[in-house]
């Protein structure tokens, strides 16, 4: 079977875990609500919600990512899933194709949850002449969660101490997606005055992100899960 | 210099230094004296700045640090993808590769911590949110990580590869951060650490801060790196040993 055949059917076996145990349902999005609402607490001032609503979205992100990843490998370390895919060779690269996918599905239910809760708790307006902008945001920088997401998870998985591991990996890595994601997403929402075609650049940045990540990640993949 | 023989840890005569030959006990001395000569002319001979008065003398040891660190970390890249190609694959790359990333983040966390002291005295603020300084914090925090990575037990060929693609990977990430943060802070990307005008002496310092720390750099490196070769061999050869002792036991 070629790599994107393994990819589909490790994509559909996660997402049917999913399905059934709801943990994304259940736990990671009143996880990541939470969030909002401690922002809310911490912040105290509704201007400076609104002003920075952006960036809490995308951090929320990342902390949920965090979350979601764990999840992802945990599933594949109980029962030595991981070993027993590379045991019976089914190829790393459709393995890696496969969880990137999933997880890219995950992230993006998350993040329209995020984004609603943005507009009911910090008054966030989306405008019609910024949703091209929006749309192809959140679609570049999940791309691009999601692959950093499971290289890292991939190689944290089975560690002693993965839990704190994977947080010290992953976070100074997908700082450019904060970075670039906050500032197409402010532009998307004219926060500040900023208008859609101030985003457009950091679409480059985030698009390059995703693809050196999506190619290094296929690359080393198989190495980092080798055990 | 030789990096590939490790002393062994049994030989009489060297059981005392175990991972000093000629070469680095020599290097070390340079290293000292070098150092002497810093102290001596960072801070007694070479004249206070016009504008940045005494404080100047914090760039003495913040410039080299942070160059070594540079150079470091690029070694740790370098010699990581050495061990990835099948042709140089050595675990010696690998020890290297582990040796200097720790000397790196040595010399990175030194580079820290004077240039705020340094920020503090010249710009009135322990730090900016500019692309260097910004990258140097995330290199730091990465480079944390790789030699976490390096802890993780297994083999040490699944060291060795697990963690050169880390550093691989690492180089991907720096530059990625560097421009994201530079076109984030735009107005802030001239602020930059200029040492201003320097005179003869403190040109001069600076050049001795350099090689100096340069030296030590080697010389931590070969040490380091034979220490982690000698913990391979205590893993590879503890179990031979502690069964053979198990043996005449009985």
């Amino acid at each position: 079977m070629n790599a994107w055949g393994i990819a589909r059917l490790v994509a559909a076996k996660d997402l049917r875990v999913e399905w059934r145990s709801r943990i994304l349902i259940n736990q990671v999005l009143p996880f990541a609500t939470l969030v909002r609402v401690m922002f809310a607490f911490a912040l105290d001032n509704d201007q400076t919600l609104t002003r920075v609503a952006p960036g809490l979205v995308w951090l929320a992100t990342m902390f949920s990512l965090l979350v979601v990843v764990q999840r992802s490998f945990a599933v594949e370390t109980a029962d030595g899933a991981l070993d027993a895919l590379q045991v019976a060779g089914v190829r790393a690269t459709g393995i890696f194709l496969g969880k990137s996918l999933a997880l890219l599905a995950q992230l993006a239910v998350l993040e329209l949850v995020l984004m609603g809760a943005a507009v009911v708790l910090y008054r966030t307006e989306v405008h019609a002449g910024g949703v091209v902008l929006l749309v192809t945001t959140y679609a570049a920088a999940t791309t691009g969660l999601a692959f950093v997401g499971t290289l890292y998870g991939g190689l944290a998985a089975g560690a002693k101490g993965r839990e704190t591991l994977l947080p010290l990996l992953m976070l100074p890595v997908v700082a450019p997606v904060l970075i670039g994601a906050t500032r197409a997403t402010e532009a998307a929402l004219g926060t500040e005055g900023a208008t859609p075609s101030d985003g457009w650049p950091w679409i480059g940045l985030l698009i390059l992100f995703a693809a050196l990540f999506g190619v290094g990640g296929t690359m080393a993949f198989g190495s980092l899960i080798d055990e | 210099m030789n990096l590939t023989s490790s002393p062994s840890p049994t030989s009489g005569a060297r059981a005392k230094h175990p991972t000093s030959t000629r070469f680095t006990r020599a290097l070390g001395i340079a290293a000292l004296v070098g150092i002497g000569w810093l102290v001596l002319f960072g801070l007694f001979l070479s004249p206070n700045d016009r504008v940045q008065k005494t404080g100047v003398r914090i760039l003495y040891i913040h410039v080299p640090s942070a160059w070594l660190a540079y150079l470091a970390f690029g070694v740790t890249g370098l010699s990581s993808a050495a061990y990835l190609w099948k042709r140089t694959r050595n675990l010696q790359w690998d020890r290297l590769a582990g040796a200097s990333a720790e000397v790196g983040v040595l010399f990175m966390g030194i580079t820290l911590v004077s240039g705020s002291l340094w920020g503090r005295i010249s710009w009135g603020q322990f730090w900016t949110w500019d692309a260097r300084l910004t990258t140097t914090a995330f290199l730091f925090v990465t480079y944390i990580g790789y030699l976490a990575v390096r802890d993780l037990g297994g083999t040490h060929q699944q060291r060795a590869k697990r963690s050169a693609v880390m550093a691989l990977l690492a180089m991907l990430e720096v530059p990625l951060v560097h421009f994201s943060v530079k076109w984030w802070r735009p107005l802030h990307q001239n602020e930059t650490v200029e040492k201003g005008k320097l005179n003869g002496l403190m040109l001069f310092s600076l050049f001795i801060g350099l090689i100096s720390f340069t030296l030590l750099y080697v010389w931590l490196v070969i040490h380091r790196q034979r220490v982690l070769a000698l913990n391979d061999q205590v893993d590879d050869r503890g179990l031979d040993l502690a069964l053979a002792a198990r043996r005449e036991e009985s």
